[in-house]
This record gives structure tokens, C-alpha cells and sequence, in this order.
């Protein structure tokens, strides 16, 4: 399965919406969908992983960069996932503590920090 | 031999083959239908590292994966035919710099944060990822 994305805005947050499996060929895609975005002035991003089967390290490295961009311009980048076998990729690689992670897009759209 | 061999062109387009090859065949080798998605990621992340390695040292040799059923376990091996600097720490790195080595060293984090079994082999000549885990051949039960 390829990857999918689409993107919409809730009040002054961006969702992207993520699709599929995201590994070393599919990526990049979401690589530049983030840049895009940031470049684009969307510095509140919510990426929901709801619709995500495959999750690797290359797909958690494009979020870390996409984080290292929204904070440059004091930005935020939270994820939506309930999954547990996408959580437990978080927590091995103690990325848990780097993203706020949420249970749903109304939950991460209303958080504040 | 192997119980089942796969040798790629090392591009990403074909880590998914290889991990759902994998995947089959461990299911057919009698690991649980609970560490399948373990047995996916981790090979999906030596292959992706060994595509790495490929691409960075210009290699044109394809990347092999053996999938080896035995009695009580199933084990698979990614190897590599990039040449490996060895550094003081003993661990390997590929000749593509920091970047390259960082999300090398990401995707060995993972594997080794997944399988308790690993062996990480790396020469001159290429490297090998070995990752073993428990197999229970299923039981035909007649009515």
C-alpha cells in the first residue's frame, strides 16, 4: 500500500492526515508535504497516524525534522495515534518524550502547552 | 541454504517486498501471529539500512536476505556488501558521514529495541544483520 496524505485546517492548526505505510520509498512524500507546509507559513501542525499501518525509522526521522522546523519558527508538531504497534516504535526509541502525542485530532487541536 | 533466499537491487521501492516475503515466510515457520509486525519492522529496517549502505558506497551488488527456518526458531539474515569502518567502539558506520550514519544508527536503535536476539557483523568486504526468534511449527490437529 502507497502512502496517502491530505491536509486540512481547524481553527489556526494545520491536520495532515497519513495514510498507509511509511518507510524508506514512501518518506520522502512526507517529507515534503511538512516542508510545504512550513514553508508555506503552517507552523501548527497536527499529523494524525490513525490511518498508518507501517511506521519505520526513516518515517520517525521525516517527523523529527518536521519538529526541528515548525520550532525554528516556535511552532508545535503533535501526533494523533492510538495504535499500539506505532506506539511501541515511539517508546523504543524514547521518542514519546519528544512528541506530544494525542487520542484524537479534537484532543491535539485543543491542546495548549 | 536458506529456507527461502531474496537478493534485491538495493533501492527502497523494494524494502516492502522484502518485508512481506519475510513476513510469510515467518508465519509459515510457526513465529507467533503477535511478533509478526516485529519481525516486519525489523527486517524492513536492516534492509533499509543495507539499501543505505549500497547507495552511499555506490554498490551495484543487490542485497540479500536469507530467511532461515530451523527446529525450534526462525532467523533472518540482511547482509551487505558495503565495506565497514571499524571505529574505536567497535561499532561499524558506512562510509557516507555523519547523516548517513546517524540514521544508520536509528534504524540498528530500533532493531535492537525489538529482537533480543541480534548479531551485527561487519568486515571489509560487508556486513550482516542476524536476527533470531522463537518458532513453534504448527500442529495439525484432525478432527
Amino acid at each position: 500500500m502507497d502512502l496517502s496524505l491530505s491536509t486540512r485546517t481547524v481553527g489556526d492548526r494545520t491536520v495532515v492526515e497519513v495514510g498507509g505505510e511509511i518507510d524508506v520509498y514512501t518518506a520522502p512524500k512526507l517529507r515534503e508535504q511538512l516542508v510545504e507546509l512550513v514553508n508555506d507559513g503552517n507552523f501548527h501542525l497536527v499529523v494524525d497516524m490513525e490511518g498508518v499501518d507501517f511506521l519505520d525509522s526513516t518515517g520517525l526521522g521525516v517527523l523529527v525534522g518536521g519538529l526541528k522546523r515548525v520550532r525554528a519558527h516556535e511552532g508545535s508538531l503533535r501526533l494523533v495515534c492510538n495504535q499500539e504497534r506505532i506506539l511501541k516504535i515511539f517508546r523504543i526509541t524514547g521518542l514519546t518524550k519528544v512528541f506530544p502525542i494525542h487520542t484524537s485530532v479534537e484532543e491535539a487541536v485543543a491542546a495548549t502547552d | 541454504m536458506a529456507t527461502v533466499e531474496l537478493r534485491f537491487s538495493a533501492l527502497p521501492e523494494h524494502v516492502r517486498t522484502a518485508r512481506l516475503v519475510a513476513a510469510a515466510v515467518a508465519r509459515r515457520a510457526g513465529v507467533d501471529e503477535a511478533v509478526l509486525d516485529e519481525v516486519r519492522l525489523a527486517v524492513g529496517e536492516a534492509c533499509t539500512r543495507a539499501v543505505g549502505l549500497h547507495q552511499s558506497g555506490g554498490i551495484s551488488a543487490p542485497v540479500k536476505v536469507m530467511l532461515i527456518e530451523e527446529e525450534k526458531q526462525f532467523s533472518i539474515e540482511v547482509g551487505d556488501e558495503a565495506p565497514h569502518a571499524h571505529r574505536t567502539d567497535g561499532s561499524a558506520v558506512g562510509a557516507g558521514g555523519d547523516v548517513e550514519a546517524e540514521e544508520d544508527e536509528m534504524g540498528l536503535a530500533v532493531i535492537s529495541g525489538l529482537v533480543d536476539d541480534v548479531e551485527v557483523m561487519a568486515g571489509e568486504h560487508g556486513g550482516s544483520i542476524r536476527m533470531t526468534w522463537p518458532a513453534t511449527p504448527s500442529v495439525v490437529v484432525l478432527p
